[in-house]
Order: C-alpha cells, then structure tokens, then sequence
C-alpha cells in the first residue's frame, strides 16, 4: 500500500471516529441541509448540531469581520485588522465624520481598475453594533448571544431567522467580490438551517 | 446611455462607461487635474472628492453611482470652511511634495463640515485614510485645528 493509501485510510477513519459521522458531508465549501442531521434521534443533540452547521456561515471572515470585538472592523480571508484604519464612529456604525464607510464603499461592489481584488459594497454597509461582536467567541457563546434580544438587535427568533434568511447586507456574504471567499452555501442554504434549529428548539452547542 | 450629474456647480454629461471611475471622468473628460490618482484602491486618499457634500473616494466609485448627485473637487470647493482650510494650510506651509495635498484638504473640509470642532481624536480618525508619504501629518492637524477656530471666530 503507498503512503498516500496509507494516509487516506487514517483520514477515513479519523472521519469515522468524529460524533456527526452519520450526517452526511456537504459538497466542497457548502453546508448540509437540515435534512441530513435526521440521523440524530436527540432533538437537542440534533438542534446543535445544526447551530454547529451554522457556525460555519457565523464564523466565517464575511461575518466576523463586521462583528468584530473592538470598534474597528477586520478585512480579508484573513480577519486582519481593516485599512485604513477606520473606527465604528457612531452608534450606527456608518464610520466616523469625514471618513464614514460610504466614503469607499458604495451600494454595490466596485472591482478595482488594476483587475485584481475590488471593494466590496452595499447600500446600507456598515458596522454590526458592539453588542452583537462575536469575534474570538466560542459557537457557544456566539448562540446564547443571538437568542439574547439585549444583544441580538431586540429580534425574536422568528425575527431572527428573516434576517438569516433574506437580509441583503447577510446576503453580500456570498457575493462579496472579487479578491474575498464568499461564505459556505448560500443564503437560502443558511436560512433552511436557521429555521431547522429554532424548530428543534434553538438549543445550542456544548 | 450618458451619466450626467453636478461638477462644481456646472451640469456634466459623460457618455463612456458607465463602471468607467469618477477619477478619470474627472481628470480626462473634464481636465480638472487637481484630483490625483494615488493607489487606485481607496487606500491612500489622494482622489478624495465631495459627494453630496462628504468624503468620498472617486478612484473606487463608478461614475453610473453618481448621476444625479453633486461632486465637487478641489478645484471648485467653496465656503466658509473651506476658505479657512486653505489659508490655514497655506500659513502653515502644510505641503512638501504636494501630490497628496488635494486630497487632504479635501477630507480636512469635509471633517470640518461634519464636525466644526474637531478633537484631535476626530482629526485622526477622518483623516486615517488619507496617506502622506512626506509625512507631513503634524502639520495637517495644526493646519484643521487652525481652520476650525478661524471658521468660529
């Protein structure tokens, strides 16, 4: 047997050993749908785990980088501190006077002349307020805080799950342009699995 | 179709591209050369312009993303706070090479029209995108502390 052989058998088996063995494994770079966590009789065990499928759109630098823990966003595939050095400035997170967001970023996208990378756009970009960092949080952490309404933007999870499901500025996450990885899935991916935990109870992961 | 929109007062109609950059429509089309391009990628502030009135970085905005709408450039910045951020900067002797200036006092304007009294805190962070390479930053604060008494007086 070659090393590579080798190799793979022991992936597979330590793939085997993992607890979320029996769900089945979602395509490159996508995420499982609710369907593939029935395999967990455990209406709990299964609500996390779905909240843990979540935390891969959650967790990802299209999110993070806007919910970051200090008043200055991230950037990049690599969450580095943004340039310039722009802050929160208000309350709104729109930036401070005389560099606000829209002073670079306008309502959609924009790829640089040079052809390689571009800025990225929205109408309404901007900062998620402090309350809702969850950068360097545990999924954990991150889940009591989304189903906390002092923290979540005052959102029921009915609420919660539009937001997940249709909001547009959630939804640049993947289409962010060129030069940056878009989230895992799709949106409409994210929002079926939203739904699916808040239906299993919201509970969230250990 | 053409994009027309405000330059200074004066309506400007461009028939290019419409992704084609405000930067270039600027300098190329309408030869107002005061706007400089710097880094291309809103990193360093040098094609700083008034849009509607606030900062705004005219090598990353599409010119379709302005019709409509007013921008303004150095070249035809008008009023109060603007007169005083001139003649601050020019009693101070604020530029070296110059290139990054425009853009500067361009963002030095629109700080002071969004806030007329300014912490220093303030003037760091609106000006935080906007890169010298003279360094002249000591200067630049001096000079937007300088224009926001002189605008309250």
């Amino acid at each position: 047997m070659s090393p590579r052989v080798i190799g793979l058998s022991a992936l597979a088996g330590a793939t085997l050993a993992l607890p979320l063995a029996l769900v089945a494994a979602p395509q490159e770079n996508g995420l499982r749908n609710p369907a593939d966590f029935a395999s967990i009789a455990d209406r709990n065990q299964r609500s996390a785990a779905i909240f843990t499928e979540m935390g891969k759109v959650l967790t990802h630098p299209r999110c993070v980088n806007c919910h970051p823990r200090t008043d200055r966003p991230l950037q990049d595939d690599r969450g580095e501190p943004h340039m310039p050095a722009v802050v929160r400035g208000n309350a709104a997170g729109t930036g401070a006077p005389g560099l606000e967001c829209a002073t670079c970023h306008g309502p959609a996208n924009v790829a640089f002349e040079s052809g390689v990378g571009s800025v990225p756009g929205h109408p309404l970009w901007h900062l998620a307020p402090i309350e809702m960092a969850w950068e360097g949080k545990s999924l954990r952490q991150i889940c009591e805080q989304l189903k906390d309404r002092r923290r979540n933007g005052n959102k029921t999870l009915a609420e919660l799950h539009e937001h997940n499901a249709h909001d547009s500025l959630v939804g640049w996450g993947w289409n962010p342009g060129e030069g940056r990885t878009p989230a895992p899935g799709t949106q409409a991916e994210f929002g079926a699995l939203t739904k699916a935990w808040i239906d299993t109870g919201a509970h969230c992961p250990a | 179709m053409a994009t027309g929109f405000t330059l200074n007062g004066k309506a400007v109609s461009f028939d290019g591209p419409p992704d084609t950059p405000l930067l270039w429509v600027i300098r190329d089309a309408q030869g107002l050369t005061g706007t400089k391009y710097g880094c291309g990628v809103a990193q360093c502030g040098a094609c700083t312009v008034h849009l509607d009135g606030r900062n705004r970085r005219s090598c990353v905005t599409p010119v379709s993303t302005v019709a409509g709408k007013s921008v303004t450039t150095i070249e035809g910045v008008r009023g109060a706070e603007a007169e005083a951020v001139k003649r601050a900067w020019i009693a101070l002797d604020v530029p070296q090479c110059g290139y990054c200036q425009s853009g500067q006092v361009m963002s030095a304007i629109g700080l002071l029209t969004a806030k007329a009294d300014p912490s220093d805190e303030d003037i760091d962070h609106a000006m935080a995108g906007n890169i010298c390479r003279c360094a002249t930053y000591v200067r630049i604060r001096q000079a937007i502390k300088d224009a926001a008494k002189a605008v309250a007086a």
